[in-house]
């Protein structure tokens, strides 16, 4: 098998900081190439020069075995090369085969589309690569999976020969990961390359043939599943050992810190979200919330809050009645909150980060006094965060929005951490965030437990669930069906009780 | 870091005055008059010490309006009701404070609190629209701003709350009595009006409610993310609420320098047009105290001295054209000054990110 692809000293430097420096790359014809590495390893940049997108300051790229310049998206799409990007770039106002051609429309006189010639194209692509696609359904009535799958057909309408897909599993649920396997195995077997970016070992175990890992810029090793394991490819993406979470003996108070009891929601449309569900927490638990999105785990987290309002049941929170006890005195009890969405609700991104250390604890000391912020105590709490959980930063007077992702969530999890809360919310802690972030945010909230915290930790990730959970609630259309045993439950369990599915 | 935020706040004022003269220079060179000449000639004018004092009044209140309006923006409102409330404010102010007869002090200072009281119902309204119903606040201020002068006409009726004085032809509120009304300082042969130290009072309150308070910290929260504050805690739509009161209040006190230092009555002469003149200083002097202040006091300068350009048979329209030209440049400057801001704060984060790069190498 020969090489499609060859990439040797690529170099790329941003003012004060090296992006890509002597990156070298082989990539097998036919063969699923896995690049892996932690949030800003340099993985992105690598794919944007392959794209076209960003012109490298020095190194060789050869497709094919012949040497190319990439100025632009239209010469990587000329050579085959194309790109499927984390964030779809579809219109929902159009059908799937009107965003497939968009851009490249096959035409007569250059201005009337040949819409018949391009279904016919979009039908034979489809057949040829078994992927499930409707060239007249409209954008808008598709779920996640299945747009990924009209921006694949995308690239393949172009011609691509070589695809590169950017964290493509980042937005799928567990069944829409499989299928997306398949699809992407049949392209492999009908000749294709695909380039894989991904920091969820797992998947890259499963899918790949190849495995190169990146780290601070450069590549570091390429491996074969077979020949690595999961350890040790975290291991070469940190560069070193991975702190292990300890794990304390099992403390469970006996009393419930989080009660919910026949607990029935109906949005203001008159649709039910959540029907008689029934909940217990106790202090020194994890419990993990299993679901696919979208089962009322949302509405479930805005109640303990205290943000909704339940149609009927109880929810006490701490002693707390959350139906009428307002926001901030759920918090000031001792509740902290990692909600899932942490640049819409957790944070203030045109703030500095020491004032995002306030808000949510702006109500009691130490962040406040009387009627008056603390902007001292805020910013040594914040330099305590920023050390502690090893954020990324120059300093505390920096703007949130200027951190990355995986940056703003360590803050957000050491703020809501701190001052010891009884009860901790945390609602997708990792997602997005790379495996040293990880074992950063799974440490504190072990340590969390071990200190008698009781923890709900709504997570879409089964490892995660599996690796911190001491019992498992799995939701399903706004009910709890079932509560279960990790070490006594596979992930195939889970994932069958998660669909609803009755033993 | 600190010198290096005023230096780039100071350079988007400067290029927008700057691109503003030269859109001057150019409409007044087409007209076939001398620029420099006539620049030099509103300098001088502007600058007279008598005039000095006018603009100093005028930019009193102007400096009200934009702190109005910048209460409102701070909450992503757009208070265009600053002129209905001023109304409001000056009228009730002054029919109060004809009806009542108080010790001195106390007198002005119930004067200005039912403007303040006025002002803030009447943007109450437009709050609770917003919050209860949902109606943006835009729409309702605009119709509650022609509502507010409708319903003044009307009481101004001699046979309600107006009176006519004889000979003249102009309705306005009985007179305030001597106790009611405030002092002048005499400089340059000009009365400036002593509301400048209300007016010094509000900013400086302004800016510590919100920089030291936690319910300033509370309603920024609110402004840059409704949802992040409400999950914070923060009663998100009852500060919505309270900072429409809030700035409605503060509206309420534009006309008071006029009403309590020069009239002493209300009368359908006093000015209109404060909403727009606001929210531009507002967002000229970015929310800020000191900002919105020279913001006001440029509107000003600007408007006397533009009259001066009537002698040079240029109509002094040409000052509303300076003026729009120098808020369209100032969005535009703000917008790439915070861009520039947030590159090189990425790069200062990206630098800490990459330094293991670094000690891999000397490694």
């Amino acid at each position: 098998m020969k090489n499609i692809l060859e990439v040797s000293g690529i170099e790329k430097k941003y003012p004060g900081v090296v992006a890509n420096r002597d990156v070298s790359l082989l990539v097998r014809e036919g063969t699923i190439h896995a690049i892996i590495g932690e949030n800003g390893a340099g993985k992105s940049t690598l794919m944007k020069t392959l794209y076209g997108l960003i012109r490298p300051d020095a190194g060789e790229i050869k497709v094919f075995g012949e040497a190319v310049t990439l100025k632009s998206p239209q010469d990587a799409i000329a050579l085959g090369i194309g790109m499927v990007h984390q964030h779809f770039k579809l219109a929902d106002n159009a059908t799937v085969l009107e965003n497939v051609i968009l851009g490249s429309e096959p035409s007569r006189f250059g201005f009337v589309i040949k819409y018949d010639e391009a279904r016919k194209k979009l039908l034979e692509i489809a057949k040829t690569y078994q992927l499930d696609i409707d060239p007249d359904e409209q954008l808008a009535n598709l779920g996640v999976g299945e747009r990924q799958r009209v921006e694949i057909a995308k690239v393949l309408f172009r011609g691509a020969k070589i695809l590169i897909l950017d964290e493509p599993t980042a937005v799928l649920v567990p069944q829409e990961v499989t299928e997306l396997f398949a699809n992407l195995r049949e392209l492999v077997k009908k000749g294709l390359t695909v380039l894989f970016i991904s920091h969820k070992l797992d998947e890259v175990l499963s899918i790949s043939d190849d495995i190169t890992v990146m780290r601070q810029g450069t590549t570091v090793a390429t491996l074969t599943p077979a020949g690595t394991s999961k350890k040790a490819l975290a291991e070469l993406m940190v560069g070193g050992e991975l702190p292990k979470p300890i794990a304390g003996a099992l403390v469970v108070s006996p009393e419930s810190i989080l009660s919910m009891k026949d607990v029935s929601y109906s949005r203001a449309d008159g649709r039910e979200i959540l029907h008689s569900l029934n909940l217990d927490l106790h202090g020194g638990e994890i419990l993990g919330l299993a679901g696919v999105e979208g089962n009322g785990q949302s509405e479930l987290i805005e109640l303990v809050m205290g943000l909704l309002k339940a149609n009927s049941g109880s929810v006490e929170v701490l002693g707390l009645d959350a139906l009428t006890t307002l926001t901030r005195d759920i918090r000031d009890a001792g509740v902290g909150y990692i909600p899932q969405d942490r640049q819409r609700d957790g944070l203030l991104m045109a703030a500095p980060l020491w004032e995002n250390r306030i808000l949510g604890h702006q109500f009691a000391t130490p962040m406040a006094k009387g009627i008056w912020i603390d902007k001292h105590a805020a910013a040594e709490d914040s330099k305590r965060i920023v050390e502690e959980f090893d954020v990324r930063t120059p300093g505390v007077n920096v703007l949130s929005s200027a951190l990355s992702g995986g940056n703003q969530q360590k803050f957000i999890v050491g703020r809501e951490l701190s001052g010891d809360p009884k009860l901790i919310i945390a609602a997708q802690p990792t997602r997005g965030v790379d495996v040293g972030a990880q074992a950063i945010i799974w440490d504190h909230l072990m340590q969390a437990r071990s200190r008698g915290a009781g923890i709900l930790l709504i997570s879409a990730d089964l490892e995660e669930l599996f690796s911190l959970s001491d019992r498992i609630a799995v939701i399903y259309s706004g009910s709890i069906v079932s509560v279960l045993d990790p070490a006594k439950t596979t992930p195939e369990d889970l994932g069958l009780a998660m669909t609803g599915a009755t033993k | 870091m600190r010198k290096n935020r005023i230096f780039w706040g100071a350079i988007a004022p400067i290029a927008a005055i700057f691109t503003s003269m030269v859109l001057m220079y150019i409409i007044l060179s087409l007209r076939g008059a001398d620029p420099f000449a006539l620049f030099k000639l509103m300098v001088s004018y502007g600058f007279d010490p008598r005039n000095l004092v006018s603009e100093l009044n005028l930019t009193v209140s102007y400096y009200l309006a934009g702190v109005a309006a910048a209460i409102g923006f701070k909450m992503l409102l757009f208070n265009i009701g600053i002129d209905g409330q001023y109304r409001m404010g000056a009228f009730f102010g002054a029919v109060v404070g004809a009806a009542i007869d108080l010790p001195p002090i106390l007198h002005v200072a119930v004067i200005i609190i039912v403007a303040m009281i006025a002002g803030g119902l009447w943007a109450a309204i437009a709050g609770y629209l917003k919050v209860r119903r949902g109606v943006s606040e835009v729409i309702s201020n605009i119709m509650l701003n022609f509502i507010a002068a409708a319903i003044i006409a009307f009481l101004l009726s001699p046979k309600l709350l107006g009176s006519l004085p004889e000979g003249s032809q102009n309705v306005q509120t009985k007179p305030i009595p001597a106790s009611g009304q405030m002092p002048t300082i005499k400089i340059f042969d000009g009365e400036v009006y002593s509301v400048l130290f209300l007016a010094i009072f509000v900013g400086i309150a302004y800016w510590i409610m919100l920089n030291k308070t936690v319910f300033g910290f509370n309603l920024r929260a609110t402004g840059l993310s409704f949802r992040a504050a409400r999950s914070s805690g923060v009663n998100a739509p009852g500060m919505i609420f309270v900072t429409t009161v809030l700035s409605g209040a503060i509206a309420g006190l534009v006309g008071i320098g006029t009403l309590l230092s020069d009239t002493h009555s209300y009368s359908m002469a006093f000015p209109s047009g404060f909403a727009f003149t606001g929210l531009s200083l507002a967002i000229l002097g970015r929310n800020h105290p000191v900002g919105i202040f020279f913001a006001a006091f440029l509107w000003s300068f600007l408007e006397r001295a533009g009259q001066v350009l009537e002698f040079e048979g240029i109509p002094p329209e040409i000052v509303i054209v300076m003026q729009g030209t120098i808020v369209l440049s100032i969005v535009i400057a703000y917008e790439v000054v915070a861009r520039i801001n947030l590159k090189q704060q990425q790069r200062a984060v990206g630098k800490v990110a990459a330094e293991p790069v670094i000690e891999a190498e000397v490694k």
